[in-house]
Order: structure tokens, then sequence, then C-alpha cells
């Protein structure tokens, strides 16, 4: 038969010597690798107390912004839910009333805010299809839940902490990226 | 009076018992914790680091989740002898320990306390005996189980058990022609003279054919075909669950330092401390001391052969079954005859005075 390609190698089939056939030479051999090995490094990452650094561009959970005097920024103007592929956003519109100039920053804004997590294909457009600044991609990932409904996240999951009442809370829903902004 | 008993005897010789077996015991725990941990920082991982610091108590919680399961003895065994198995396996395990001699004596209330249970003329006989008493704890696991794979699992560790006791004997009357003994302790004792005095010296092919017919004694790589997972699904002890599964695991952990302290015992000067004078050192620091020392020496060397029974295994792929029988009556009985008949030949001129 012809060879197909000139890097064919034949394979040898001659008996083996003695000093192969004894078996030990190659054990030990082997033991020396495995010996060996016993000082390398070790790549894995003890997952829970250490993780691993993300991209700048990571995409995981959302979260609903606030500015910095702690109002939300979402106007439930309806352009992340538009621009979801995976039509994974719903929301509910209200208009804000006299003494909630506190609570959110203009005229209207989202009285309920849904994400379905199971839907959701983590691409980002929401992020940036929203005019206002009101939606983020954060650092946190993997949600694990014992029901399906778990998995819609209403305004209460997603909302960043208020950055006037809880500062600490509000920098780590941020994340190491906030710090580059 | 004659038969008058020794009640203080007794005494010692019985908490010397509970010491040697909780302590293998508790070894055979941390053996299997030092498989683990060995396995991963050979294959570049971590091994087991969640039950307490680095992962120290991991032997507790496998030994919990043992005595947790459920207790299955299926339908169509042989209920008694299914029972019998691991309870064998893990009593003639224990056994062996009783004539290993772990120090030489320690002095208590006016008495010197042998650290040996019993220092028996036919000590290495009697642990022969033992350790083929141990292949029926498998053997009867095994055909009790009513299963063909369990039966071939028994039958494979059977028959290897058998082939390679031959070679071990044989490999040992070499190094009794050299030492004029049976007794350990009197072998042990021998070699305390020199460090050049081990028997390992005297004996290194000896040694080789005992430590590889040890590997297939306590059935482990690349011997292990009475447990080879991907023909027998699990060997011999495929139908057992809970506990009695541990027995089995547990004694062949026990059989791994038992066996690596008879070695140590026989070819390492057993807890002889080397390029030491120990009698003088005994002198100096007083018995109890030395004894504390050779006692922690003792299980240090039997450590290394624990360390080498995993490094072993976690290098070498098992034998196929005719290789193994090939390498047992093929190579390593002749090879044993022939360094037995070697070692008699240079007895025999060394009483010549080297005259033909």
């Amino acid at each position: 038969m012809q060879a197909l390609t000139n890097r064919a190698k034949a394979v040898e089939r001659k008996p083996m010597s003695l000093l192969e056939r004894a078996y030990l030479p190659a054990i030990f051999k082997g033991m020396s690798i495995t010996f060996g090995h016993m000082f390398k490094k070790k790549p894995t990452i003890n997952y829970p107390e250490v993780t691993r650094p993300f991209s700048p561009v990571f995409r995981g959970l959302h979260i609903l912004n606030r500015d910095e005097e702690g109002r939300e920024n979402c106007t439930a103007c309806g352009l992340c839910a538009v621009a979801c592929p995976a039509e994974a956003i719903t929301m509910e519109g209200a208009e804000r009333k006299a003494g909630e100039e506190h609570l959110y920053r203009e005229e209207k804004y989202a009285a309920k805010y849904e994400i379905n997590m199971l839907r959701c294909i983590f691409c980002g457009l929401c992020e940036e299809a929203c005019p206002k600044d009101a939606i983020y991609l954060s650092e946190t990932f993997a949600p694990a839940n014992f029901q399906r409904k778990g998995f819609i996240y209403g305004k209460e999951d997603l909302l960043i902490p208020n950055p006037v009442t809880e500062p600490e809370a509000f920098a780590k829903a941020k994340g190491e990226r906030g710090k580059n902004k | 009076m004659l038969l008058s008993i020794d009640s203080f005897l007794i005494l010692e010789k019985l908490v010397l018992i509970v010491v040697v077996v909780m302590s293998s015991l508790v070894i055979a725990m941390y053996a299997t914790y030092a498989e683990r941990k060995v396995a991963a920082v050979m294959q570049d991982r971590r091994g087991p680091n969640r039950a307490g610091p680095s992962g120290i108590f991991q032997p507790l919680a496998d030994g919990l989740k043992l005595f947790f399961k459920e207790e299955i003895i299926p339908d169509f065994s042989s209920k008694f002898l299914f029972i019998l198995g691991p309870c064998l396996a893990m009593l003639t395990a224990m056994m062996t320990g009783a004539v290993i001699p772990w120090g030489n004596k320690i002095h208590f209330f006016d008495r010197d306390i042998p650290l040996q249970i019993a220092d028996i003329n036919i000590g290495i006989l009697y642990v022969f005996g033992v350790v083929s008493m141990g292949v029926y704890g498998i053997m009867i696991g095994s055909w009790a189980s009513n299963n063909k794979f369990s039966l071939m699992g028994g039958l494979r560790a059977a028959s290897q058990i058998i082939s390679y006791e031959l070679a071990m004997g044989i490999a040992l009357i070499a190094l009794l022609m050299t030492s004029g003994t049976l007794s350990l302790k009197e072998i042990v004792e021998q070699q305390q003279a020199h460090w050049y005095s081990w028997n390992i010296i005297k004996q290194p092919l000896g040694f080789l054919i005992f430590l590889i017919c040890a590997f297939a004694e306590c059935n482990r790589t690349p011997f292990d075909l009475a447990e080879a997972e991907n023909e027998l699904i699990g060997g011999y002890h495929t139908e057992y669950s809970s506990m009695k599964l541990g027995f089995y695991l547990f004694a062949e952990y026990i059989n791994m330092f038992l066996s690596g302290s008879v070695m140590v015992s026989l070819f390492f000067g057993g807890y002889d401390i080397p390029f030491v004078n120990d009698a003088a050192l005994a002198d100096n620091i007083g018995v109890n001391w030395i004894a504390l020392i050779h006692t922690a020496l003792f299980f240090f060397k039997a450590a290394c052969f624990l360390f080498l029974f995993m490094w072993v295994r976690w290098t070498i792929p098992r034998f196929r079954y005719d290789q193994l029988m090939n390498l047992g009556w093929k190579i390593l009985i002749p090879l044993a005859l022939l360094n037995m008949l070697v070692t008699g030949a240079v007895i025999l001129f060394q009483q010549n005075n080297w005259h033909f």
C-alpha cells in the first residue's frame, strides 16, 4: 500500500531486549516522572476562597444602577426589553409622585422590572441600549436555585445597594470594574 | 508455684495489643487520606482539602459515610459467609502485628516490658501463615456474593497470592540462611551492629523479590487484578456496601502497613537507628527515651514503605493476567531459587574459609 504522506512511520515490532523485559528500568523511569510531578505548581484554583480574575468585558448578572444620591436611574423606557434577543426583560412603568424625588431620578420609573435569568443569554445588548446608564452586567455569576421561579429576578434582586446608606455593599456590587470608570 | 499466672504480664500484653491494634487502625485510616493526597500531588491536583485544615479530617468523614450507608446483603448470597468474609479479612490483617517488634523494651514499674506482643521463635512463619489465611477473607466474601464478577475477582486474588507466596517464601529462605533464625526479634537484633549489617546489603535481590511479592500479596497495583474495576466491576467486593466494604478496603491498608513493617524488620534493621550505636545511646539517655526514638523510627520506615506502595500505584498500570503469571512463575521463582542457591554456596564457602 502506498503511504499517503511522507510522515508515516513504520511500527517497530522487534522483540524486547533483556533490559526492556526486566521491566524495572522502565518502572524506575516512570516513578521518577511521577516523583517530579509532586513538586510541580498546581493549576487548581480553590474556587470559593479564590476566584479567577475576570476579563474587563465579562458579562455576569445584571444590576440596576443608581446615581450618586442613591436615586434609581431607570425610567422604564423599554429600550432594553426591545433590544433583548431572548425576550428576558419585562417591566411596568409608573409615574413619580410628589415626595418620591429622593427615590427616582426622573418623573417616570419602573414599578416592576423583571429579568428571567433562565432566558437571558448575557449578550449585554440591554446595557448598550440603555440611554439612562441604568442597567449593567456585573461580575457576579453562577446563580443557583431550587425552583425555576427563583430565577426570575425582580427589582429587589437587581437594584444596586444605595451608595448613600450602604456604601460598602454598593462598592462590592459595583466590583473591580467600577473603579476604572 | 509452677503454674502461677503473672497477672501483670497479661495486663501489659493487653495494653500492648490495644495500642498496636488502635495505632494500626489509625495508620490505616490516615493511609487512605495519604493515598488520596499522594495521588493528587502526583497528578498535579490538590487532593482532599475541605474537611478540616488541608483535609485532615477526611478519613473521619469517609468512615462516617461508610457507617451510615445502607447495609445490603444480597438475597442470593450465603449470608453467614457473606458477613464472615470481611471479618476474616480484617482479623487476619490485624493478626500479623502480633509478632512484629515495634521497639526494644521500655522500663516501667521495675519491669522490662518488651515492645512486641509475642516473641515466638517461628515469628516469620506465623506471618506467612496469617497472610495466606488472609486470602480466605477475599475468597469467602467473593464466593458468598453469588456473583460471577466477584467470584472471578476472588479467584484471581487466590491464584495470584498462591503464586507469589512461593517466590516470597523462597526469597525469604535465603535471608533465613544468613540470619539462622525465624524469630523477628532476633533478626532485628542481628542487624543492629553496623549500618552495613542491614539485610538489604546482604540480600538485595532477595529484598527485590520480596518487595514485588509483597505488592502482589497486598493486591496492590500493578497486581490489583482482583479488583480490576474495568474488567470486574469492583472485583471481589462488588456486592459489598457500607462498613463491610469499608472493612475490605481498610484491611488492604492495614496489610500494606504491616507488610511494610515486616519488610522493615527483615531488611531494614527494624527499629535500628542507622549510623548510631544504639546500645551506647541507650546508656546515655535511658531505655524509655531510646524506645520512643526506636518506635518512631520504625513507624517512619514503615511509612516510607507505605509511600512506596502509593507511589508505585499511581505510576504503573496493571499487569495483564498472563503477564502476572509469567512474572510470578517464570521469572521470580527461578530468580529466588538462584538467589537461594548462591546464598547457600557463599555461606558454605564462608564456613570452609573460602577453600573449595
